[in-house]
């Protein structure tokens, strides 16, 4: 037997004796057997997700957040208390890892895979209590009620259309990309300088709600014809202008070269 | 002297009319001799058209006067009654009106006593030329009155939309101490309601929803990051705050809320106008930070009885648009 079958045989044995192990001792609360702490003789044994999702946050989050997650100061904010909502937003939306420390997060590409994600959001998640993943389910909302909750809290940034701005000194992204679960982590999580909601002011079915008409707002039904970009009466009006304008001219134009075919006497010849 | 400024005026308004009738004959041959168009089909035509312009007009007041007049209809009545007009104008100064190019002869210094026989006969037939060719002026002085009417009269109805008197309206705020915050369904608003970074909007439980100073934006921040004015120590409990969600700019209702995650690298909690942008610092009681607002908004010292969030006071400054009366930082 060659020294490197031996290391793999090993190891496989290491590996059966551990799930072995936590097989016999299944946690106490079953409902989500990745994030809870099972404190054994007064030290805390994190899952095996939250290890991992801990090794990937020293690897590529801790410059910022610090190695503990309780952020560096001018750096990044401390995360505990962000909860796996928080995280899950921000890493599933590219938004993290950012580019530079100070500008304001943006949608991108994922920098992990979703599994590596998970393990990230478990870890945040077990940094302190905080928003858990809201379970969206859009199809189960009103969509009358959604625009109206929409209107109310959400339109003043993001637009009735969900097509975004830059009114409150920072830039209120479109929603066209953004999934259920992602707009019900935002609610929730308040990322960026978004306002947050609580479960009393807005519910699950609120949530439901919301993500519907969001739903909606991606591809709307276009009666009228052509949207513009559904941003409103700005580019509307400018249509509107430059078609007009257009046409004007081009009448003015039909008008002058008609008149050129049949000479006027000019100002100072004789008149006949 | 105003005697002067008036027939100064007067020459000076010939010489424009002069001016403008020359520019419009530019180009066109004189008339040479006097033309007399006058036919009483052409009368009888334009006094038809000016009683149509009337009653175009008088059914522009009838439409106005239903309740829910019809914009479309009230246009039509509109555009009804100054074609009519414009066309009465046309057809009369080309048919009715006679057409003729005069010289007036230079003097001549002759014997005055004879002279004069002669000119009392020119004025007598200036006169009688100046009506002849008009042979029905009383029905087309009557025509044109009811055209005058009734156009006046569709331009004198929508002073009856001018709204009632405003009075002390805009000075009225229904918040005393002790009144109820509700939300839009008129359910009291909880303080466990908001949580950090959240935002509301309630109104003054008992009161019109669209008074001006009924609605509020409610908000809620770290009590420790208070910056509040000493006056205002205990104004926000647990944090809570209330403003006005009338802006003091243009009286756009305030929707906008920002709230940091993180306040070492981003924009402070702040309330936005959605109209021009006008930004007021939460944190320091309202205090405007941008914008084309001048006052800060006006903050409503809050109280927490039973879990529900009441008035401890009046308003801090008056409501909406700075008009007179209101001056800045009031």
């Amino acid at each position: 037997m060659r020294p490197r079958r031996l290391a793999t045989a090993t190891l496989a044995l290491l590996l059966a004796a551990f799930a072995t192990v936590s097989f016999a001792k299944p946690p106490t609360d079953q409902s989500n057997e990745w994030t809870v702490d099972h404190r054994i003789g007064g030290s805390t044994v994190h899952s095996a997700l939250e290890r991992t999702g801990r090794r990937l946050f020293e690897e590529g989050c801790s410059s910022c957040h610090g190695f503990d997650g309780k952020g560096v100061p001018g750096q990044g904010p401390s995360l505990a208390g962000a909860g796996e909502a928080a995280a899950d937003f921000y890493l599933r939306t590219g938004r993290m890892p950012l580019d530079q420390v100070g500008e304001q997060p943006l949608r991108g590409e994922q920098g992990y895979s979703d599994d590596q994600i998970r393990a990230l959001d478990a870890y945040v998640g077990s940094l302190g209590p905080g928003p858990a993943i809201p379970a969206v389910r859009p199809a189960e909302g009103s969509l009358s009620e959604g625009m109206r909750l929409f209107t109310e809290s959400c339109a003043g940034c993001h637009g009735t259309g969900g097509k975004g701005g830059v009114a409150i000194g920072a830039y209120a992204p479109p929603l066209g990309e953004a999934t259920s679960t992602e707009v019900g982590e935002a609610i929730r999580v308040g990322p960026y300088v978004m306002p947050r909601f609580s479960e009393a002011q807005l519910d699950q079915a609120d949530l439901d709600s919301i993500a519907r008409y969001v739903e909606l707002t991606k591809e709307p039904d276009d009666a009228g014809g052509w949207g513009i970009g559904h941003i409103g009466p700005v580019p509307e009006g400018l249509i509107a202008w430059l078609a007009a304008i257009a046409a004007i001219l081009l009448v003015a134009r039909l008008i002058g070269e008609r008149g050129a075919e049949e000479p006027t006497p000019k100002r100072g010849e004789p008149r006949r | 002297m105003i005697g002067r400024l008036l027939r100064l005026c007067r020459w000076l308004w010939r010489i424009a009319i002069a001016g403008v009738l020359l520019w419009l004959r530019r180009g066109k041959e004189p008339l040479p001799e006097r033309e007399l168009p006058a036919s009483p089909r052409a009368e009888k035509g334009v006094a038809a058209l000016l009683v149509g312009a009337g009653i175009a007009g008088a059914a522009f007041v009838l439409i106005y006067g239903f309740d829910e007049a019809n914009t479309q209809l009230l246009g039509v009545a509109a555009a009804t009654a100054l074609g009519l007009l414009a066309i009465a104008l046309i057809v009369a100064a080309q048919a009715i009106v006679p057409q003729e190019t005069l010289s007036e002869e230079r003097p001549r210094f002759a014997d005055p006593a004879a002279e004069r026989g002669a000119e009392v006969d020119e004025i007598a037939m200036r006169a009688r030329e100046g009506i002849d060719g008009i042979t029905r002026r009383r029905l087309l002085g009557a025509a044109g009155g009811a055209a005058a009417l009734g156009l006046g009269a569709a331009a004198a109805a929508p002073l009856a939309s001018l709204g009632p008197r405003v009075g002390d309206r805009l000075r009225e705020s229904p918040w005393r101490d002790g009144t109820p915050l509700v939300e839009e369904n008129g359910r009291p608003v909880l303080a466990d309601d908001l949580t950090v970074g959240g935002f509301l909007t309630a109104f003054a439980a008992g009161s019109d929803k669209r008074d001006l100073a009924s609605s509020l934006v409610v908000v809620r921040v770290r009590p420790e990051e208070l910056e509040l004015p000493p006056e205002r120590a205990d104004w926000a409990p647990e944090g809570l705050l209330a403003f006005s969600k009338i802006c003091t700019h243009a009286q756009c209702a305030i929707s906008l809320f920002r709230y940091p995650l993180y306040p070492e690298r981003s924009p402070g909690p702040a309330l936005v106008c959605p109209c021009h942008y006008s930004t007021f610092d939460v944190l320091e009681g309202g205090k405007r930070i941008f914008g084309p607002a001048v006052r800060p908004l006006p903050q409503l010292p809050l109280k927490i009885e039973a879990g529900r969030l009441l008035a401890a006071g009046e308003l801090s400054g008056a409501v909406g648009a700075s008009w007179g009366g209101v001056e800045e930082g009031s």
